[in-house]
This record gives structure tokens, sequence and C-alpha cells, in this order.
């Protein structure tokens, strides 16, 4: 590394202008089939800015493929998703996704934060001030040199969602991002998330965990063999689930 | 019996004096295939990360075209690199033919498909696990490919030493298109195949030696590569 005239002491330089928003997301009667099988079947979905989503449903209802075909990862065969906010002209700068087992690349905890950054083309000044401030922001300072895939596997999917904050998403989808986690790596992970809602990231994640669903959610979609049963505020969704299958989940004796 | 025993106390001998023409001899090789390896490093690796990573109509038979070339024989290519540097062929006036350059432009020909191959199988299983992650960071094959190059680098290193394996093993290209001329284009390989006909022993034992010590040491490192590479780095 060269030496360096002045040192950034500051933390990360002022967002010249909050860019417009690219929410609300709309998806219509979306359906995602393969071989014939319909795994997504006619979901319509709107995302506004503001309150956590949580989806919900057993294994096999679809979850990972909804927040996948959301994020744009997949192609709907059927339907439309779309983004509708004054900024959609741009949507992949601003969503970034948290994957159940954190991909990883082979270099430094730090490097991966930075790699994605340079991605998006920021100066290096910049991606070195962004990177140190998530890196505390989420407590990996300490292990910030370490082989990302040296860390432990709470320390990799903190490491995951600091890559995702340093990019400042509007939108932030998490696919069962403690599924593998212990309970303290997992109240560690769902702290940071509600830092990154408080920085203004809308959260869109999946779970199996009631608990958790519990713990997260404003809004709950309730999905059960690829069809969206209810989208509810999370409260009455607890009290009062509107469909026999979402009743029969949160009593832990769903059949699919 | 008496005669082998001789000829490998000669070796020897030759061996620990730093025989001037042996020590010529092997500079020249390492020249020649080190130069042929750091070449096709340089077109086999991209090559290969590139067909990994797209998907384009005829790409099948690419890959199966790519494979079949790594067990190409060396004789084949060296017989194909004639006839392009000869008198006659396209590249004839260049005059190459019967230099160390002819050589080391045979010896990249045999390697590169064998550093492209491999390369093109350690990126595809990388990919599978990187590429919803790459995508969901905007990058698609083209910006995520030298992240993947670094990403296999350790894998990737071992498919660079089974490339100069090949090369320095080789005798039927170099022999075709250097033409076992003493001082100018004699190599190991080429070196012991004529002077064992000769029934000259001496030299070509000595030669073998380097190149058994050599064939170990280009193993060992792919070794102790892999290992490392399996601690979690690569």
């Amino acid at each position: 590394m060269t030496a360096t005239a002045t040192i950034d002491i500051t933390g990360p330089a002022p967002p010249a202008a909050t860019p417009p928003s690219i929410l609300p997301l709309v998806v219509e009667d979306m359906s995602f089939a393969i071989d014939g099988r319909r795994l997504i079947d006619g979901v319509s979905l709107t995302l506004e800015a503001g309150p956590r989503t949580v989806i919900l449903g057993p294994n096999g209802a679809g979850k990972s493929l909804l927040l996948r075909l959301c994020h744009g990862l997949l192609t709907p065969t059927g339907g439309r998703v779309t983004w509708h906010g004054a900024g959609a002209a741009d949507t992949r700068q601003h969503q970034a996704m948290v994957f159940q087992k954190p991909v990883l690349l082979r270099r430094s905890a730090r490097a991966n934060v930075d790699y994605a950054l340079k991605l998006k083309k920021i100066a290096r000044d910049r991606r070195r001030a962004i990177t140190d401030d998530v890196m505390a922001r989420t407590g990996l300072a300490a292990v910030a040199e370490t082989p990302a895939r040296l860390l432990s596997g709470g320390e990799q999917q903190k490491l995951a969602l600091a890559r995702a904050w340093a990019l400042k998403p509007q939108v932030l989808f998490l696919d069962e991002p403690t599924s593998h986690l212990d309970p303290a790596a997992t109240a560690a992970v769902e702290a940071i998330v509600e830092d990154m809602r408080g920085d203004g990231t809308r959260i869109v994640m999946t779970t199996h965990d009631l608990g958790q669903a519990r713990r997260m959610a404003d809004h709950v979609a309730f999905l059960h063999k690829g069809r969206l049963l209810e989208t509810t505020p999370a409260e009455s969704f607890f009290e009062r689930p509107k469909s026999g299958e979402a009743a029969a989940f949160l009593r832990g004796e769903l059949r699919w | 019996m008496n005669a082998f025993s001789e000829a490998l106390a000669t070796a020897i001998a030759l061996l620990a004096t730093f025989d001037a023409a042996l020590v010529e001899i092997v500079a020249l090789s390492l020249r020649v295939s080190l130069s042929a390896v750091a070449l096709a490093t340089l077109i086999g690796l991209p090559l290969g990360a590139a067909l990994a990573l797209h998907r384009f109509p005829g790409r099948g038979g690419v890959l199966v075209a790519l494979d079949a070339l790594m067990g190409l024989p060396p004789v084949v290519v060296g017989l194909v690199v004639y006839l392009l540097l000869s008198r006659a062929g396209p590249f004839g006036v260049m005059g190459l033919l019967f230099s160390p350059a002819a050589m080391i432009i045979a010896q990249t020909l045999l390697v590169v498909p064998i550093i492209a191959a491999l390369a093109r199988q350690v990126v595809e299983d990388l990919w599978t696990e990187y590429e919803e992650q790459m995508r969901s960071m905007g990058a698609g094959p083209r910006q995520a490919l030298p992240a993947m190059l670094w990403d296999a680098r350790f894998t990737l290193t071992t498919a660079v030493l089974a490339g100069f394996g090949r090369a320095s093993a080789e005798v039927g290209a170099v022999m075709i298109v250097g033409g076992n001329i003493d001082h100018v284009t004699r190599v190991m390989t080429t070196t012991i195949a004529l002077e064992t006909s000769k029934g000259d022993l001496a030299l070509a034992l000595a030669l073998g030696l380097i190149l058994i010590v050599l064939s170990l040491s280009v193993n060992g490192a792919a070794h102790a590569m892999r290992r490392h590479a399996a601690k979690g780095f690569a």
C-alpha cells in the first residue's frame, strides 16, 4: 500500500443527494414454473416504502423463489414485476440481497466490501471510508483483514450484511439469513438489519422461524404451495390469521 | 550392467561439475518451456474462464474440442507448426523454423488447451456458487471474470503446473520444429533421444535425472497448492 498524505477520520462523506426511490414494487399475477410445475402461482403484491415485510410459510412454499423473482435474479414465467418509483430507471443499483448461506469472495473481509463498492465504480478513498464505517458498525473491525472464508458462520453472515449495507440499498432482500446461526449470532444479525432499517432501507425477508417473524415483521405475507394466501399487518396475522392454512401454520400443524 | 553403472557415474559427475554442455541444454529447455507456459497462461486462463461464464450456440462443441485438444500428440502439433513456419508456409517469411521461437510457439499450442480446459472446469464450478451473489451486486459474467480467476487462483496454479509438466516432458513437437541443432535448439528431451540412440548414455542419464527431479518438484508444488487451497483460502 502506498503512503497517503491525509487520513480520513470523518467517516464516509454524506451522500450528495438522496436518490429518488425505486419503490413501490408491484408484483402482478406473477407465476414461475419449471417443467410445467407452478412453483409460484398467481402472486400479486405491492411493497411500499417503509414497513418491514416478512414472507412466512412452510418449507417448499416458494419463499426463496418469490424473493429471487422480486430481486430480479429469476424471470417470472407469467405476470409482471415492476418498480414504480421515480428512481426506477436504475433499480439494480438500489437493491441488495443477503442469502441463506453467505457467498464470500476468497479475500479479506474488508476486500469483500471493497469489491462490491468497486463494482459500483466508487472512488478508492470513498470506498475505504465506507468500508471502515460498515465494518465498525457490524462489529467486524477486529477481523477486517482476516480471510473471509476463515470467519465463523455468524461473522460471515455479518460480513454479507456489511457488504450489503455499504451499498446503501433502498431495498434489502434477506433469504432466511439466520437459519444456520446460533441464537447469539441470530440476535446480532437481527440488530444489524434493524440498524439498516434505521438508515432508511426497506426490509423484505423470508423466514420459517415464527419467533423471528414476531420480532421483525410489520407486515406478514403468508405463502403456501406457491400461492400468497394473505398479506396483513403482523399483529392481526398473529392474532387472527385469515386463512385456515396460516392458522394451522401458527399452531405448528400445517401439512403440505 | 557395467556399462550402465559407468554411465551413471559419468552422469553424476556431469551434474556435480555443472558441465557446460549440460547447463546450456537445461537452460534452453527451461527458457523454452517457461516462455511457452507463460504465454499459454496468458491465453488459456481468460479463455477457459470466458468459456465457463458465457453461454453461446455451439458451446458444447467447443468444450468437446478443447478437451480433445488436451490429448493432442505433440508430433501432430509439431507437424502443424512446421507446415505453418516452413518456407512455403503462411509464416515462412519470418524465418522462425528451427529456432527456439518456433519451439516456444509449438509448446504454447500444446499447453493452451490443457490450461484452458482445466480453467474452464474450475471456474465453472466456482461460478455455480457465486453467480447469484455476483448478479445481485450487478456483476454479469464479463465484470465477474477477473474476480473468478483471482478467487480460483490456487486451483488454477495447479493447471499451470500441469501445463509446465506437459511442456517440459514432450519431445515430438520440439524435435520437429527445432530440429535438435547443437547449441541452438537442443533441449533435454531431444538430447536424451539422440544420445540414447547413439549409445552415449551418460549425458542422457544426467538429463533424465534432472527431468525426474523437475517432475517431482512440479507435482510437489501442485500438491502443496491443493492443500493450501483446501484450508479455506481458495
